[in-house]
């Protein structure tokens, strides 16, 4: 395994440089010291690298790893290139919560600033029941064109609910704005630590399903007849993902195209094989989130700009700069 | 072998299937012929499990419903008409998903045939120079070859074979029935195949099952199942006739 090696090596590397750049440049010695204890050249630098970068780093590495993990599944378990960990609806759910919080001043006794993100937690699970007892409902096999059809329509719905929210909100639309686009500022070590326990918890079994996902993106007929057990496969990937989407949004708001965009851009170049798609993917979607939010926090310095406008940008331009040019190297 | 009692399939409450019976010996070939709309692919469909029936259909005296996805696919290889991949995969990955039954279950043990087995699957299908191509590049032949070759890989006791000669121009339907029928002179093996074309079905099948509507009309040994008679009645028309003509046509 030289390649998880080498994309390891990459991910800690893009780490390092993310945690040293930002609205000051701290030097690497600097950030060893932080971490290490030592003499740092500025006592400020210790808190900015120890209290704000490497908790907000660690964060946007976890959740892109997450968000492109599940993209990845659901475009293989759904045969759709368009799908990803937010087609159920789950995202959506989670940040209706969050606004409800924020608008109704909902929270939780004793954990006051964390309203919205349990809010949003409470509605991303609340999300996946009722999407889930709805495709039950419409058959018993899961059928992928209902799944598709029913996160659609839920996502609908409650963008309609989240509009409203929105009409009320008054001076509050900054804080919905925040969750709707997303942003990673203020992030602590607990969130980092929420974040890698849901990856450890629902992403391994997404992991472990690579075979299973090759079979479903050849076909879910094929699938069925080379032996896939195909009711429990669309179980596991459906529920983790989306429970691991729902981790995601109520810590970091709902971030686009990470989870669509990286699995593509894997494919292009390591082919659309889920036991070397879904780990590359986890990378690719760590080290693509860190950057995004290097350049969100950097570009306008001081202003910060919402990550998911930057993971849209990047993502947009670099995904039809790489697909053009393999077109043209020929199909891949 | 596998033996169906009173099938019947429903979508919604029209019956595509209705109450029928057969029973699948070792050794033998069933073709299933019949008009479009006359249950021949929803039949398959009950014997493969990938549509729901009522009745009891048996595989070695065992209900088919009582085994898990990967015990079925190890006994039972089908190929079905709809298919083909959303992303690139190659030939190889295609058809090695036949061995997924093998190597499948909860510790993923290890599948020492699997190679071999692929190797030859690829090679009785004519794709061992076409493994690492993606199946875009394919035309819709050889995509069905990649199919075979995938049940081929399977290395199942049954075979179920939906149309299989759909796509295929003549000099591959002709390897491809004669691979089948290769593969079948193995000891306890048995192949169903759905046809349209009845030349086919009366040159390889040993025993026909004629469908109309849902309904048997007649089975047993080929040469007695589809005879003139029978086909004016299932087809509305003289079929020999037909055919009579087209051969007339050549001789001039």
């Amino acid at each position: 395994m030289g390649g998880a090696a080498l994309w390891t090596a990459g991910v800690l590397a893009v780490f390092v440089l993310c945690v040293c750049l930002g609205s000051v440049t701290i030097p690497l010695r600097d950030i060893a010291a932080s971490v290490f204890g030592g003499e740092v050249s500025r006592e400020s630098y210790r808190a900015i690298v120890t209290w704000t970068r490497i908790p907000r780093v660690l964060c946007a590495g976890i959740m892109g790893a997450s968000l492109a993990l599940c993209g990845a599944a659901m475009q293989g378990l759904l045969r759709n290139p368009l799908a990803d960990g937010s087609t159920l609806g789950v995202s959506s759910g989670a940040a209706l919560g969050a606004a409800l919080s924020i608008v109704l001043g909902v929270s939780l006794p004793g954990l006051e600033s964390a309203g919205p993100a349990a809010m949003a937690m409470l509605f991303s699970f609340g999300s996946l029941v009722i999407i889930l007892a709805l495709a039950w409902g419409m058959d018993r096999n899961f059928a992928t064109h209902n799944i598709i059809l029913i996160g659609v329509v839920f996502t609908m719905l409650v963008s309609a609910l989240l509009s409203i929210l929105i009409t009320f909100s008054g001076e509050k639309l900054r804080s919905i704005t925040y969750w709707t686009m997303g942003s990673l500022s203020g992030k602590s070590y607990e969130q980092a630590a929420l974040l890698a326990v849901g990856l450890v918890l629902f992403g391994t079994p997404l992991l472990l399903q690579g075979r299973e996902l090759n079979a479903f993106a050849v076909g879910e007929e094929n699938a069925l007849h080379v032996g896939v057990p195909v009711r429990r496969v669309k179980l596991t990937v459906l529920v983790c993902a989306s429970a691991l989407i729902g981790i995601c949004v109520s810590i970091g708001g709902s971030v686009a195209f990470v989870g669509l965009i990286i699995p593509h851009i894997v494919r292009l170049v390591s082919g659309p094989n889920h036991r070397r798609l879904l780990p590359v993917s986890a990378f690719a979607g760590a080290i693509f989130l860190m950057l995004a939010d290097l350049a969100a926090r950097t570009v306008l310095s001081p202003l910060e700009l919402p990550i998911g406008v930057v993971t849209s940008l990047i993502g947009a331009v670099t995904f039809i700069t790489i697909f053009y040019r393999s077109r043209k190297g020929g199909v891949r | 072998m596998l033996s169906a009692e009173n099938l019947t399939v429903r979508y919604g409450s029209a019956a595509a299937v209705s109450g029928v019976s057969l029973q699948v010996k070792e050794g033998e070939w069933w073709v299933i012929v019949g008009p479009n709309g006359a249950g021949k692919s929803s039949l398959a469909g009950a014997l493969s499990r990938s549509v729901p029936f009522e009745g009891t259909v048996t595989l070695d005296g065992r209900d088919i419903r009582s085994f898990s996805p990967a015990e079925f696919a190890r006994r039972v290889g089908v190929l079905s008409q709809n298919h083909g991949p959303v992303f690139g995969f190659t030939v190889e990955e295609v058809a090695g998903l036949g061995r997924y039954a093998r190597r499948g279950g909860f510790l993923r043990r290890e599948d020492p045939e699997g190679p071999e087995q692929l190797e030859k699957a690829l090679a009785l299908t004519g794709l061992t120079s076409l493994r690492r191509r993606n199946m875009f590049t394919l035309s819709g032949g050889e995509q069905q070859r990649v199919f075979l070759a995938q049940v081929l890989a399977q290395d199942p006791a049954l075979m179920i074979l939906d149309e299989p000669a759909n796509h295929l121009d003549l000099p591959f339907q002709q390897e491809l029935f004669s691979l089948v029928s290769e593969w079948l002179k193995t000891p306890g093996r048995a192949v169903i195949t759905v046809l349209h074309d009845l030349s086919l079905a009366r040159l390889y099948g040993t025993r026909a099952l004629l469908l109309k509507e849902g309904r048997s009309v007649a089975q047993g040994p080929a040469g007695q199942v589809l005879t003139r008679e029978n086909l004016r009645q299932v087809y509305g028309m003289d079929v020999f006739a037909w055919m009579q003509g087209m051969l007339a046509g050549w001789q001039e």
